[in-house]
């Protein structure tokens, strides 16, 4: 589809920017929650096209950010096993653990393989009968269903030496507790392809329980300027609600039958993330119908004690309490080469987007 | 991570299909979408198509300026409302 100049029209982003400006009478934070639209607002400059008044805050929206350390650890400690292969996504290997990380065990001879999707991790078991194969699982609703379909596989094809390990969350808990915990968010720009699987109904509790707006926004410039123009229009109206301007993906109703698929495999359960601590009801984990794939359930291992690396932020930072330029180690010690927080490892994390494109 | 693209269905065989992104080749699984034709486009993440983009949507953004000449309209709307208001 090469039609993506006309949504980085600079004519009507200065439209848009005007519009923005003409209904800016105060302060207001908006926070995204998606990696994607981290990426997509540092790269394009989006702060500084913006009135002064006007905050864009970096949320929780990065899987590998919000992914515990304790995870880490844990597959840490499956990849030492030595009848395990760890198959897992590239972002995930350069995270570090308490005491080591997925890339310095592949450096010391561990069987760790990049996929790029969990069906590769599928046929790699189906190659190895004697090995157990454990997929690391990380992701929101997006990534959520690809998995649960790989997990189905495995079972009618009795691929029996094949796990997944599941960090897989869920976005709403994340944004009602932002603003339980005190943080100033006056509308939310609404993650694109979470919703493009669940949705848009999934964020209404959080204009009506807290009269936050969102808007389920794309990726391209004016795509982002036209959702922060919907969400000054509510704040300036007063009028909070769910609005979708992401229509040309984005259906009310979202992906009926990747739900199905995802329900058909996973469980709620509370889930520990970065930054929050637990959070109820907001993880994915492995159900009993599919107990079988579940490495945590058929691969018992012991795990380090998990440790804190001292000066990092990176949970305040996942909050938009602070910017990548508030923390001591940002662009010194930590930087994208030699990351120290997850937030600076990933693509899509605030510090590794702000450390690109704002130095 | 949750970046997803957009392709076009070259065939279909059984539950996988040959997509088309910008001209390179790929495989993707259909499992978790429904009734996908050849020369759809769909969405594309971790080797999965996630949502159909049909005809008229794909249109949709290709035809930018309709969509985004009625946001035009709507703002010019809202600014006559406002002077209305403000004389």
């Amino acid at each position: 589809m090469q039609y993506i100049d006309e949504y980085r029209n600079k004519e009507l982003a200065n439209r848009l920017i005007e519009k923005i400006s003409s209904l800016t009478s105060k302060e207001m934070f908006f926070m995204e929650v998606c990696g994607g639209h981290t990426w997509a607002i540092q790269k394009f400059g989006i702060p500084s096209l913006l009135p002064e008044k006007i905050k864009l805050l970096s949320g929780p929206g990065c899987p590998v950010c919000v992914t515990s350390k304790k995870f880490i650890d844990q597959a840490v400690a499956y990849s030492r096993l030595n009848d395990v292969i760890i198959t897992t996504y590239g972002d995930l290997i350069r995270v570090p653990g308490s005491t080591s990380s997925l890339n310095e065990e592949k450096s010391n001879g561990a069987d760790i393989r990049i996929v790029y999707s969990i069906l590769e991790a599928l046929q790699i078991a189906k190659d190895n009968p004697s090995k157990k194969i454990v997929f690391l699982g990380i992701g929101f609703e997006t990534t959520a269903p690809g998995s649960a379909a790989g997990i189905i596989n495995a079972a009618k094809e009795k691929v029996t030496n094949f796990f997944l390990f599941s960090s897989h969350k869920i976005m709403p808990p994340a944004l009602a507790a932002l603003i339980d915990e005190g943080v100033t968010i006056n509308g939310y720009i609404a993650p694109g392809h979470v919703s493009t699987i669940t949705g848009s109904h999934i964020y209404d509790d959080i204009p009506e329980k807290y009269g936050v707006g969102c808007v389920v926004s794309g990726f391209e410039p004016v795509d982002i300027l036209q959702s922060i123009y919907m969400l000054v229009k509510q704040v300036y109206d007063n009028k909070f609600k769910v609005e979708i301007q992401y229509k040309r993906v984005v259906k009310p109703e979202g992906n009926v039958k990747a739900q199905k698929i995802m329900n058909e495999v996973f469980s709620f359960r509370d889930d520990w993330w970065r930054g929050f601590g637990i959070l109820k009801n907001s993880g994915l984990g492995v159900n009993e119908r599919y107990h079988d794939f579940d490495a945590e359930r058929m691969i018992p291992v012991d795990v380090e004690e998990t440790i804190e690396e001292k000066g990092c932020i990176c949970g305040e930072i996942l909050k938009g309490l602070k910017t990548p330029g508030q923390c001591k180690l940002f662009a010194t010690v930590c930087t994208s080469a030699t990351p120290v927080g997850a937030c600076m490892v990933s693509h899509e994390g605030a510090c590794n987007a702000y450390y690109r494109f704002n130095k | 991570m949750c970046l997803s693209v957009p392709a076009k269905v070259l065939e279909i065989h059984g539950e996988m299909a040959k997509v088309s992104l910008g001209g390179i080749e790929y495989e993707a699984s259909l499992q978790i979408v429904e009734d996908i034709q050849v020369g759809d486009y769909v969405l594309l993440h971790t080797g999965y198509a996630i949502q159909k983009l049909s005809e008229e949507e794909a249109m949709e953004t290709l035809k930018l300026f309709e969509e985004l000449k009625e946001l035009n309209k709507q703002i010019e709307e809202e600014e006559k409302d406002e002077r209305g208001r403000t004389d």
